[in-house]
């Protein structure tokens, strides 16, 4: 059972220590308790379940953030085979919080690649914390480009706090690296599955997340901000962290929604840190999956496609503008349509 | 108020608003200096002792920028949403309208075709005082536009960038115009036309890791504050001594992202020679070359 324990998840622990305690008593005693036994798993499960399918915005950001939670590398070690780590930007360093190499997905050849966390103190100053350098960025485009010139399909799985705000990140232009993988990740004549396995951290995450398909873990959230960075700025105390997590409808069923991921993947009852296997089973049937509906599209189809989804995120209100009156006659009649009218644009993206 | 009913002996000078539009006076943040507005202003908002640059609104960067009468704005009519009913300790609608009615004018950026010198350009311009010129679906959304109407009036495209970064009050939707304006920028460079950006005081995160960041040519006015995070969110992250003129145009340049630092003065001549010499005579052969990384 996991050693580690959310303070929402608190009720199971209680019935987890009553279930020890009535085995003990079992052994020591001789006497058959089983039923009594059973019906306290039963208990157990009902009782995470009953937790697990109510868990609010801010509860998901902490699951997304189990120390136990399956990461990158657990997942290419049970979803692909032959998986051969590249290493490198070829122009600084090689950046352990991002991980990428080529392996094959159910006989599929893939591109892989995914911010990495520690799962302790060593590993975690390894690759940082899943905050990756701008070296990490470039590197993934080197691989991306890699890919793209021999036609394989590329996923990359996203779990980061957000891209590292150091001096050496602003000194090595960590805000260019996210930018020109935005722009280039668009001219990859290749499918893109993006998914989301734990934390969404704004632009960090989005640095390798433009692509045809973006899947979300069910427990996973995505923002533009860490709710602490939210309640930082607007209350002035990380204390409404939890506020800030409604406000910013961070979680992939608000995102799934607004159309701005395609796919919500479900997690095991308890969240993937209960059963890391049957996670990876689930994202591996949906990257497939998404990845066979995307190979036939020819790259100009699928680039263009890949264009109009991201063109269409927004939401915003539309009112006609009278004729301007300059001095001067305008050059052309004025190019706004009249009939636009109050049109709140919030377009699903095409596919 | 009977408190301070003993202070009524000195005699209060009240100016009213509409006499001190922005305040006569203002002080100098880099010297101190107390400088006359009507000076500075003729002076391009540039402090004439220590060259300080204020930060400018989009109608007199506009001015400064495009021949008289020669800015066609586009896309005036986008107006924000609350996307996510966002409320903090405001309303995000309440903070629209408060700045919209301090600023005269509904988002934080204009945009629109402008001739500078003989160079028609599609210009885009943000002003820092409307909501930190964060970046929301309208701006996005305006940005994307100029890009692909110049894109299809085959124009190079300048963008005068200010910013906070993202506008949280719309959550991911303001995450997701870093990837649209990014595809914007990737489609007008496949056209062959040069993109050029002026990073001004401050430029930072979203904004600064999306389209800001992308320039053909990046040229950044003196003194600006340029990067991803800010420097208290990297002081408090790291426990780090931040360098000397750290995150500063001048540092930039030094550290090579930068093609140069350009002072107020000799902007627009700046603008117009690089885009003499960019602009290319024969646009569907430079549309053909492979496109640079």
């Amino acid at each position: 059972m996991p050693a580690y324990t959310l303070p929402f998840e608190k009720p199971i622990l209680e019935l987890q220590a009553k279930l020890g305690e009535l085995r003990r008593f079992s052994e020591s005693q001789e006497i058959d308790v089983g039923e009594e036994i059973r019906r306290m798993e039963e208990k157990i499960a009902e009782t995470r379940r009953r937790i697990y399918s109510t868990l609010t915005p801010w509860q998901k950001v902490q699951v997304s953030r189990h120390p136990l939670r399956p990461y990158t590398r657990d997942y290419i070690a049970r979803m692909t085979e032959g998986f051969i780590e590249l290493h490198g930007d070829r122009r600084y360093a090689d950046d352990p919080a991002i991980v990428g190499g080529v392996a094959r997905i159910d006989g599929r050849r893939v591109m892989l690649l995914g911010t990495q966390k520690g799962r302790d103190t060593k590993s975690n100053l390894r690759c940082n914390f899943g905050c990756a350098f701008p070296e990490g960025y470039r590197k993934a485009l080197r691989l991306m480009r890699l890919a793209a010139r021999f036609g394989t399909p590329i996923v990359t799985l996203i779990d980061t706090p957000g891209a590292f705000p150091g001096i050496e990140s602003e000194e090595r232009h960590i805000a260019e690296a996210i930018a020109v993988n935005l722009r280039e990740m668009f001219r990859l004549p290749v499918p893109i599955v993006v998914c989301v396995i734990g934390e969404g951290g704004s632009g960090g995450a989005l640095g390798i997340g433009v692509g045809d398909r973006i899947l979300i873990l069910e427990h996973a959230y995505y923002s533009v901000i860490s709710p602490e960075g939210c309640a930082a700025i607007l209350w002035k105390d990380r204390a409404f962290s939890d506020r800030a997590a409604n406000a910013l409808k961070l979680t992939a069923g608000d995102l799934l929604e607004a159309g701005l991921v395609d796919e919500v993947i479900p997690e095991p009852e308890g969240g993937a840190h209960t059963d890391p296997e049957a996670t990876a089973a689930r994202l591996r049937e949906a990257i497939v999956r998404n990845l066979d509906a995307l190979s036939s599209r020819p790259a100009d189809a699928l680039m263009a496609a890949r264009y109009d989804k991201f063109r269409a995120m927004g939401v915003f209100g539309e009112t006609p503008v009278p004729p301007p009156a300059p001095p001067e006659a305008p050059a052309e009649p004025p190019d706004t349509p009249a009939d636009t009218g109050k049109d709140a644009r919030q377009d699903k993206p095409a596919e | 108020m009977t408190l301070f009913g003993k202070r009524s002996q000195y005699s209060t000078v009240r100016v009213r608003k509409r006499d001190m539009p922005d305040g006569l006076w203002v002080k100098c943040p880099g010297c101190s200096d107390i400088l006359y507005r009507q000076e500075l202003d003729e002076a391009l908002g540039v402090c004439r002792k220590c060259g300080h640059h204020f930060p400018l609104g989009r109608a007199e960067r506009i001015a400064q920028l495009a021949e008289a009468g020669a800015f066609e704005e586009w896309d005036a009519g986008l107006r924000s949403m609350d996307p996510l009913g966002f409320t903090g300790t405001a309303s995000y609608t309440s903070k629209l309208e408060s700045h919209a009615r301090r600023c005269g004018y509904p988002d934080a950026i204009a945009c629109g075709r402008a001739r500078i010198g003989p160079h028609a350009v599609g210009l885009g311009v943000m002003d820092f005082r409307f909501l930190g010129a964060s970046m929301g679906s309208v701006v996005g959304e305006k940005v994307a536009r100029l890009i692909e109407r110049s894109t299809a009036e085959r124009m190079p495209v300048v963008m005068c960038c200010a910013s906070g970064g993202a506008r949280m009050y719309e959550g991911m939707f303001s995450l997701m115009q870093m990837a649209k304006t990014s595809g914007a920028v990737a489609r007008h460079g496949d056209a062959g036309l040069p993109y050029l950006t002026v990073l001004t005081d401050p430029t930072t995160a979203g904004v600064m890791a999306s389209f800001a960041s992308l320039g053909d040519v990046i040229l950044a006015e003196p003194g600006a504050l340029i990067g991803f995070a800010g420097p208290r969110v990297i002081r408090e992250t790291t426990q780090q001594e931040l360098p000397q003129g750290f995150q500063r145009s001048e540092f930039l340049l030094e550290h090579g992202l930068i093609d140069c630092v350009v002072p107020r003065s000799r902007l627009k001549a700046t603008l117009v020679e690089l885009l003499t010499c960019l602009v290319p005579d024969n646009p569907a052969r430079a549309g053909a070359a492979p496109a640079a990384g």
